[in-house]
């Protein structure tokens, strides 16, 4: 959180640096190279298969850059030693695609295990910690229901209370509004943009809705999956208006340049 | 030419006096019943080429997909050959659907190649491919030694409720068949056993057979067979899909190393359940002998029971339940490891729990085999 951390807004809280995402030969992205403010509402965006998603695991570690590094503010993820990458990923929370939830667990233990796991917290706290959490997303009572109970739109919010649990400073998104009603989706926007100015959080997004993409970026980057790299970065609503790119005028605009 | 494809339907291929070549459909042409034959089509464009092929459809009072994959045929064998297809007599439906099934032209590269590689080629393919996968289960077996470390260290992370769960479903739940298939194999040993043994009226030696066997190496053998097709398929199928949901991914992006928290309770669980399952499996085995010793040999319980206790020694049951927990770990390893390795998808699933079973057997058997030498070595 800024305020607490008291990191200033304005600085960089992530930095993508020459990297190039591969699976053995074949390379999927290659030289990409952006910043993330500490505040922003960050977006990846691009068309089906161009590499969003594996972008975004690159970014929380899941995937092994082919060339090229991610940082955290000033430090190197990328060739940080396995113990202090451990200590950094307590500082992200992230959202998959389908909540990810654990199944065996209630909702609460769901929140719970992050929180009993890296906080000194008694058991009763912890508890106590979980309702909110779960509260916060709107799932007030739903406490002691299995992720298969429910629908999943819910398991979504549940996720996002699961990766908020530690107050992260950085929150990331795996395609929010995938499966998701226009309502449901619309909600979820809303309270990633609450999240961002309460907590004061960086947000990182992967989606193609354009509708979400222009309520609630404030930055983005545009990878194109035929030249295989970024075309385009910069605020969604400026780049629909004015990018001198073809590809991109046509992907903000439903297909009309 | 004219062909009747069923009693109403019909293609008729004929060139017109300017030399073009017309196309004639007729009838209701249904994809049940078949396509329109292209072979016709084709067998008139292997002869002199015509400038143009047109179409004449007045008479077709139906068609769907059969119709439809004729044309695109006919217009792909055109292009082949360079000659003009005139689609103004199609109707209008079927022009637009073609015109859609070629708005998008082929892409060139999306067809999977069939690369006809060397022989020595494709050897050194595999050999690479087995060598990584060898590099990865060393590292996964001296990644999970270091988990144990930590757990005996008391920082390893699972919860104790986890822990008891597999224990309860890995331990308890397999007793009833564990029961009925070393009772059952109790009861195969002594009749093998009987049918030698009455030619020298030694009927009573049936008890020493059936239990020096059971309790030394086939309690053991058995147990973990049952429980690899149980427990080590269920570990694989479990992890596998945590891997396909991401749960996984997401226990890792919090620091929490899925070694510890999934894999580790699971071996320690087993490894615990299999030495009592193995005895008890020991003595539902002798159960299954007596029963054939009492009621069809003759003999009384006690005289059973006795000779049993006479025949099998300590050693032999200490030497069955060290066995028996050596299967449990390695079924647990294999089952966890080809959870862990499972590609993301339903069907890796399913071949991650077939691996898994294959694999904990092919271990089980070995490790038999090592263990029958090393005995034999010490004389035991």
């Amino acid at each position: 959180m800024t305020a607490p951390n008291g990191s200033a807004a304005g600085a960089s809280a992530i930095t993508v640096r020459g990297l190039t995402m591969a699976y053995g030969d074949f390379v999927l992205q290659r030289d990409l190279d952006f910043t993330i403010d500490t505040g922003d509402i960050f977006v990846i965006m691009g068309g089906s298969g161009c590499g969003k998603s594996t972008l975004l695991c690159h970014m929380i570690g899941l995937n092994e850059p082919a060339k090229g590094e991610i940082l955290y503010g000033e430090e190197s993820f990328t060739r940080a030693a396995p113990g202090r990458r451990m200590e950094m990923l307590r500082r992200i929370g992230v959202l998959y695609q389908s909540g990810a939830l654990w199944s065996s667990m209630t909702l609460a233990e769901n929140v719970a295990l992050p929180l009993g796991e890296f906080t000194d917290l008694s058991p009763g706290e912890v508890r106590e910690v979980a309702r909110l959490k779960l509260a916060l997303v709107g799932l007030a009572g739903f406490e002691d229901y299995y992720p298969s109970d429910i629908s999943g739109g819910m398991r979504k919010r549940a996720g996002l209370a699961r990766a908020m649990a530690l107050d992260p400073d950085i929150l990331f998104f795996d395609e929010p509004g995938a499966g998701l009603d226009p309502i449901s989706s619309r909600l979820l926007d809303d309270l990633i943009v609450e999240l961002r100015d309460s907590l004061g959080a960086t947000i990182v997004v992967v989606t193609h809705e354009l509708a979400s993409i222009f309520a609630i970026a404030t930055n983005s980057v545009f990878l194109d999956a035929e030249s295989r790299t970024m075309i385009a970065t910069g605020v969604p609503t400026e780049l629909r208006d004015r990018s001198t790119d073809q590809r991109v005028r046509r992907f903000l605009r439903r297909g009309e340049a | 030419m004219s062909i009747a494809a069923s009693p109403t339907t019909e293609l008729t291929v004929q060139r017109d006096p300017a030399g073009t070549l017309v196309v004639r459909l007729a009838g209701p042409w249904r994809l049940q019943s078949g396509l329109p034959p292209l072979a016709e089509v084709a067998r008139e464009l292997a002869g002199p080429l015509p400038p143009t092929i047109t179409f004449d459809t007045r008479d077709l009072t139906f068609w769907d997909s059969s119709v439809l994959a004729f044309l695109a045929g006919t217009s792909r064998l055109a292009r082949e050959r360079g000659v003009e297809v005139d689609r103004s007599g199609l109707p209008e439906g079927l022009r637009r659907l073609l015109a859609l099934a070629e708005a998008v032209p082929e892409k060139a590269d999306a067809r999977a190649a069939e690369v006809d590689d060397l022989f020595v080629e494709r050897l050194g393919e595999r050999v690479i491919e087995a060598q990584r996968l060898f590099e990865r289960e060393l590292e996964f077996v001296g990644q999970l030694v270091l988990s144990f470390g930590r757990a005996l260290r008391g920082r390893a992370r699972f919860r104790a409720s986890d822990l008891a769960l597999l224990i309860q479903q890995s331990g308890f739940d397999a007793l009833p068949i564990v029961t009925l298939v070393t009772f059952l194999l109790g009861l195969i040993l002594a009749f093998v056993g009987a049918i030698q043994l009455q030619t020298f009226g030694a009927t009573i030696y049936v008890a020493d057979l059936v239990g020096v066997a059971m309790v030394r190496d086939m309690g053991a053998l058995i147990t973990g067979i049952i429980m690899a097709g149980r427990s080590g398929a269920a570990f694989a199928a479990q992890l596998g899909s945590m891997k396909v949901t991401q749960e996984i991914d997401a226990l890792e992006t919090m620091a929490i190393s899925s070694l510890d928290f999934l894999v580790l309770p699971r071996v320690i669980a087993l490894v615990l359940m299999m030495p009592l399952l193995t005895l008890y499996g020991d003595a539902m085995g002798i159960l299954g002998g007596g029963f054939v010793g009492v009621t069809m040999l003759g003999l009384s319980p006690t005289e059973y029971l006795l000779q049993t206790v006479d025949a099998v020694n300590t050693t032999h049951v200490v030497g069955g339940v060290v066995k028996g927990t050596v299967y449990g770990a390695l079924i647990a390893v294999a089952g966890c490891l080809r959870g862990v390795q499972s590609g993301r998808s339903s069907s890796a699933v399913g071949d991650a729990a077939t691996s898994a079973v294959v694999t904990s057997i092919v271990a089980i058997i070995f490790a038999c085999g090592v263990f029958a030498f090393v005995f034999y070595a010490l004389g035991i």
